[in-house]
């Protein structure tokens, strides 16, 4: 039945469907912002995929928690007793063998480690190590999967960033949401099914480009959208002043019947599908608001992710947000937050960090948790690289900066078929990795198959050739899935 | 034949299963044609399931054998002793047709491990019978220089306006299809205004244009058209997006930079009608030409307009690297449409491109002077080495295309040679530390040699190995990338890519025609789009008949005339142009209008200039689309909401989508509202008459008369909001109170209100942004 589903989507195209839509076809809810590509403007040999998973998924959503800037997993997750012994000495060559070094330490003569200052603990069932920076993420340890091996092959930010997000480091490739936004399409028609939010820590910020939620080459209904702190969630949603809900659905049904007399008129279905769209508008300016609205939410859940979920455009709040836009289906909802880039000063930088989110990660977890969600959301904790073990800057032993370091370092992700524990194990040095090494091309085809699709079938054909999220490697981490 | 096709639409979430059938003749289905065509048969099916892994990449030939040569198809395999893969007119012998349509998983072709699935029954029956049929390989059509064929005959003589005619009527005849009528007047003034300067009509236009009758009248509205300077504009907007022209440097924390002048250096280009050869010329190699001016290192700013990073930390080198990639990919997609950037880690697998051929190219552009990092953003300038500085001076009398406000100079990133040539070297794996064999400068000699006798191994050589008339791609290229802007889509649909992988031409003769003749006549781009838009094929009505969209949904045999959503700048431009709002000066400095709150201030790392947006006012409000500044990280949403190219690397096609947030922008964008109220009271301060203001309105934004029952729905929709503000249901001095441009209250309010809301809606009628 699948290959048969598929043979016939190349077969339409936007046009020709439409014309279906307006022969009498009409009450399907067809705002092709929350359809599975089948109907976008690819070109009938351009589309491969028909919005159905390749098999049964574990996943059916994914929350992003982007941690930008790259968090210390050294202070954080990576216990090494090891540092805090040599605290001080130089890193041995035969460690750091030949990786290659950022411009900011490039230069320094030494490269003296640095043990983390702060205290570590063994937690819930799976004894995984936690620094006392995370109190709240401590208690939901249990749902938790550490992956500590992850590595990366770019070594500053911009790259580093777009490859967690893309796939490739450079390049206008379409970003992860969007890849799922076109293999899987949406689950609620009145909501995109790729949504972006965005916050700041006051530690060392280092941006965000829109680029990261680009639909690249995919069609432009997959790109993510960016959902502001402001009273216009998403933009041009508010009618103008003056304009309320009765007045917009007046005009709309006169431009409606202008609209039907172009139809008459041309005989063209994308005037059909323009009427749609308007439609879908109308119907989003109530949907969005009303998800985003959390001024209704109890007061356990207000408590639970912390007093700073009321205040619009904070990691808390995002974390509210995020839990209500993926329970009303969106598909992946994508959050940034700015600030662990701790070249120096990094622990008083990364204790502020850590206030602001630790509290509403964990908030996430046990929210979803309470409501069975967890089981079929994936949430996923991490930066675009980890940081170095030894010393950038000068190293006292209360204040120490830490360089970008791609070779090792930790994420982690709950819910969503992953099997909680601690996955891979670094040397004593927390430099290299000694044991099972998950890639950013594994930790996407990984994503992938959580949600059902295979990484190798994803496929789009832009310009000749088939591109892939995992491009040509990428390999699934079975250790991870339960 | 008519194929009946069922569709399944199976939605996981909703469970629900619609059933749809239609009816199409669709090329999958189509016969095998009698005498079968390498080139436009065989070929796509080998180079799409074959080529990966037994084509042109020496290092991915499974076996030892490769399908893409006649040579090597037709040698023993060395694996599978004493069989052939084609042995000519014996498909049943040929290992090849074995394979394609065995079961065994071990033995058949595609291999299952390569995921790219089985031939289908059709594609299996054309391969047999090309072998069949002996075997022949043929050049690839984009490879081998276009020869103008003789005009084909047609049976309906008197429709034919000019050559294009003949080549499309003949086409249409052949599969069944006959033209559409010619648009009506409104119409067709609409779409030339729309093609040629991005601009609707003005009224006083429209009726110069209804009253003209003479044979010659349309003949003349095209040339005044194209004689004006928003053409230069409504061109400069396709080449902007292949120049990824930008005013900030992107990645994080993505300052300003000031490559404004090479934007106005495009206009006036085309606006002067620069043949084509030249403003390639210029581009490529302006600061090599003997005695170079100013004008022409400025075009070179063409190379430089990419990103470029201030990131702290970075390895210089890898970015320097970074730098000469994107010139080459924007060289070679913006004007050879190949996708060369394959070649960058390996042999490309389908098109003749190898690895070393790509370093070639990248010698071209190895030995500018720049650097791969100037220093982080708190020493940033907005311009990196090499720079030129255009004085006040140099505009007053040499550049008067420049539109230059202060009095200070402007800087531009352009090109310029180091004294010592940077030796070139294969990087392995695309890798900029890796560095393999080192390299001449050279052009792929699978589109044409690179005779060294002729050509210096310099950007000039390449310019000029670029625009020789033997070169089988520059004019194809081009006179494709207009068509497409003209015709909604390239006679090449994959206008980037004219490489295997690509599109076949659906009307072969007819482009070489046109690039043959684009070159004859001195590459002379204005006469090339008279061309296309004196021809019948433009002037046809867009009207579509049931018949045409269940034959022809696609239009592939243009019977008729593409109904297209104008791009993302005419969009703005509409709405400005037609409430009278519209400033018409033409270049300088990029201006910030009316923004959604916020954007920039969420994404920015906040460092640099343009860490927060500072909105312009007054008459920087009112600039046309190609005038809003576009800062990488965070484009204009405006603009990115309609498909217009992020300009992170070079583009040659956008997408057209219909989406709920261009409906939203469309009904609550500041700008709307504010032309909308702007020509409301426009039109009443003139007129007491609200019905003829509405009729006005209609004219004046759809560019025709409205029809009665238009008419009917919008007087009624005015009389019953006049009925509510009049009421103070409604409060007029509320629904008036947007944007910058004071509001006329001597006027009756409550007619202003409601006509306001009149225009409003008829701006987001469907129409208003179609090109029709």
């Amino acid at each position: 039945m699948k290959k048969e589903i598929i043979e016939h989507g190349l077969n339409l195209n936007r046009r020709r469907f439409l014309t279906q839509l307006g022969m009498g076809l009409g009450g399907v809810a067809l705002g092709s912002l929350l359809i599975p590509d089948i109907f976008g403007s690819a070109t009938e040999e351009e589309m491969l995929v028909t919005g159905l998973p390749h098999f049964a998924p574990k996943a059916k959503r994914i929350i992003y928690l982007f941690q930008n800037g790259a968090p210390s997993q050294l202070d954080l997750f990576d216990y090494k007793p090891m540092l805090q012994q040599m605290f001080g000495q130089e890193l041995p060559a035969s460690i750091r063998n030949g990786q290659r070094l950022t411009g900011m330490t490039a230069d320094q003569a030494k490269f003296p480690l640095a043990g983390t200052k702060f205290k570590f603990n063994q937690y819930g069932e799976t004894r995984a190590w936690m620094s006392e920076l995370l109190p709240y993420t401590s208690k939901v340890v249990d749902d938790i999967c550490f992956i500590k091996t992850m590595h990366t092959e770019a070594i500053n930010h911009d790259p580093a960033l777009t490859f967690f997000q893309t796939g490739a480091q450079i390049g206008n490739r379409p970003s992860m949401g969007s890849w799922l936004s076109y293999g899987l399409g949406s689950e609620n028609k009145n909501l995109p099914a790729f949504c972006v939010l965005l916050s700041k820590g006051k530690g060392n910020g280092q941006g965000v480009y829109s680029k990261l939620w680009s639909n690249g080459f995919l069609d432009s209904v997959h790109q993510g959208v960016q959902f502001s702190s402001g009273e216009d969630p998403v933009l041009y949603l508010k009618n103008p002043d003056g304009m309320d809900k009765a007045e917009r659905r007046k005009m709309l049904d006169r431009l409606a019947s202008l609209n039907e007399e172009g139809f008459n008129e041309f005989g063209d279905p994308e005037i059909k599908g323009k009427i749609q769209q308007y439609e879908m508008a109308y119907r989003m300016q109530t949907a969005v608001p009303e998800v985003t609205d959390v001024s209704k939410e109890p007061e356990d859940i207000v408590k639970m992710y912390g007093p700073d979920c009321l205040v619009p455009g904070t990691y808390a709040a995002n974390c509210l947000l995020a839990r209500k836009l993926s329970e009303s289906g969106v598909r992946f909802v994508q959050i940034y937050h700015q600030g662990w880039d701790g070249h120096n000063n990094l622990p008083n930088e990364l204790a502020g960090q850590c206030k602001d989110t630790d509290q509403a990660s964990a908030a996430l977890i046990t929210d979803l948790k309470q409501r069975g969600l967890l089981d079929e959301t994936l949430v996923i904790w991490g930066g675009e690289f980890g940081r170095t073990n030894y010393c950038q800057g000068i190293l006292t032993p209360d204040n120490y900066g830490r360089d970008h370091h791609p070779r090792a370092f930790t994420i982690w992700m709950a819910g969503g078929g992953v099997k909680p524990g601690v996955y891979g194990e670094t040397d004593d040095f927390g430099y290299n990795i000694a044991s099972n090494p998950v890639h950013v091309n594994d930790f996407h085809a990984t994503a992938l198959h959580l949600m059902g699709l295979d990484h190798e079938k994803l496929v789009y054909k832009h310009l000749g050739r088939r591109y892939r999220l995992t491009d040509v490697a990428g390999k699934v981490v079975s250790g991870i899935i339960s | 034949m008519k194929i009946k096709i069922t569709l399944v639409l199976l939605s996981l979430i909703m469970t629900a299963v619609v059933w749809i059938s239609c009816n199409h003749k669709g090329t999958k289905g189509a016969p095998i044609p009698d005498k079968i065509s390498y080139n436009f048969d065989v070929r796509p099916i080998l180079s799409d399931k074959c080529y990966a892994c037994h084509g042109p990449d020496k290092n991915h030939q499974e076996a030892g054998f490769r399908l893409d040569m006649e040579k090597f198809a037709f040698a023993p395999l060395k694996e599978t002793k004493g069989a052939f893969a084609i042995v000519a007119g014996k498909p049943e012998e040929s290992e090849l047709y074995k394979r394609i349509t065995s079961t065994d998983t071990a033995y058949q072709m595609p291999a299952p491990a390569s995921h790219l699935g089985l031939l289908s029954e059709r594609e299996i029956s054309i391969i047999e019978k090309w072998i069949r049929q002996g075997g022949k390989y043929e050049k690839h059509w984009a490879f081998a220089k276009p020869q103008k064929a003789p005009l084909p005959a047609v049976e309906k003589k008197d429709w034919v306006q000019n050559e294009i005619d003949n080549f499309t009527l003949a086409k249409m005849e052949q599969h069944g299809f006959a033209p559409n009528e010619a648009a009506d007047k409104d119409h067709l003034l609409k779409r030339i205004s729309l093609d040629l300067t991005g601009l609707l009509p003005s009224t006083q236009l429209m009726d110069a244009f209804e009253k003209d009758n003479s044979a010659s009248g349309y003949e003349k509205m095209v040339d005044q058209l194209m004689a004006m300077p928003q053409f230069g504009e409504k061109l400069a907007m396709h080449w902007l997006d292949v120049a990824r022209y930008s005013d900030s440097y992107g990645y994080q924390d993505d300052n300003i930079r000031t490559q404004w002048p090479y934007r106005d250096w495009v206009i006036n280009a085309f606006n002067k009608n620069l043949p084509y050869d030249q403003f390639v010329t210029w581009q490529l190699a302006g600061d090599l030409l003997p005695g170079a001016g100013k004008e022409q290192i400025l075009a070179t700013a063409f190379l430089r307009n990419h990103k470029y990073t201030e990131e702290g930390g970075i390895i210089p080198e890898e970015y320097r690297v970074q730098y000469v990639l994107d010139k080459v990919k924007t060289y070679t997609k913006g004007i050879l449409a190949l996708t060369a950037e394959c070649a960058q880690c390996h042999d490309h697998k389908f098109d003749p491109i190898s690895q070393k051929n790509y370093y070639q190219l990248f010698g071209f552009f190895n030995s500018s002077k720049e650097l791969g990092f100037e220093g982080d953003v708190s020493v940033s300038k907005p311009a990196k080495q090499p720079i030129i500085s255009i004085t006040n001076e140099e505009v007053k009398n040499v550049m008067t295309f420049i539109n230059k406000k202060d009095t200070g100079s402007v800087m531009v990133s352009v090109m310029g040679e180091r004294d010592t040539i940077r030796p070139t070297y294969l990087l392995k794996r695309g890798v900029y530390d890796q560095h393999g064999d080192e390299v001449q400068p050279g052009a792929p000699p699978a589109v044409m040699a690179f005779d060294t006798t002729k050509y210096p191994r310099n950007r000039l050589g390449l310019a000029k190995w670029t625009v020789n008339k033997d070169n089988p791609l520059t004019a194809r290229v081009l006179v494709n990338q207009l068509w497409q802007n003209f015709f909604g889509t390239g006679l090449v649909k994959s206008t980037g890519d004219f490489g295997m992988q690509g599109n076949l031409p659906t009307h072969p003769e007819l482009l070489d025609w046109l690039a043959v003749d684009f070159m004859e006549h001195n590459w002379d781009v204005k006469r090339l789009i008279k061309k296309m838009l004196l021809s019948a094929t433009y002037r046809q009505s867009s009207k579509i008949s049931p018949e045409q969209l269940a034959t022809d949904p696609d239009n592939i045999y243009l019977s008729r005339a593409s109904r297209l959503r104008v791009n993302a700048e005419s969009v703005r431009d509409i709405v400005l142009g037609s409430s009278g709002l519209l400033v018409k000066e033409i270049g300088g400095p990029s201006v910030k209008p009316y923004q959604p709150m916020g954007l920039w201030e969420s994404t920015t790392s906040g460092r640099g200039v343009l860490a927060t947006y500072k909105q312009d006012t007054g008459q920087a409000l009112y600039r046309r689309g190609l005038y809003t500044f576009v800062k990488l990280t965070l484009p204009p949403p405006s603009m990115i909401l309609f498909d217009a190219s992020n300009r992170d690397q070079c583009e040659i096609k956008r997408s057209r989508t219909n989406t709920p947030l261009q409906a939203l922008m469309m009904m609550n964008d500041p700008t709307v509202l504010e032309a909308s109220r702007v020509l409301a009271q426009n039109l009443q301060s003139t007129s007491a008459n609200s019905d003829a203001n509405i009729s006005t309105a209609f004219r004046t934004i759809i560019c025709r008369k409205a029809s009665k029952k238009e008419m009917e729905i919008l007087t009624g929709y005015f009389a019953e909001q006049l009925q509510l503000f009049k009421s103070k249901q409604l409060d007029a001095k509320i629904t008036l109170s947007i944007g910058e441009k004071p509001l006329n209250d001597k006027l009756d309010l409550n007619v202003s209100a409601a006509l306001m809301k009149v225009v409003s809606t008829i701006y987001n009628m469907e129409e208003a942004i179609t090109k029709s």
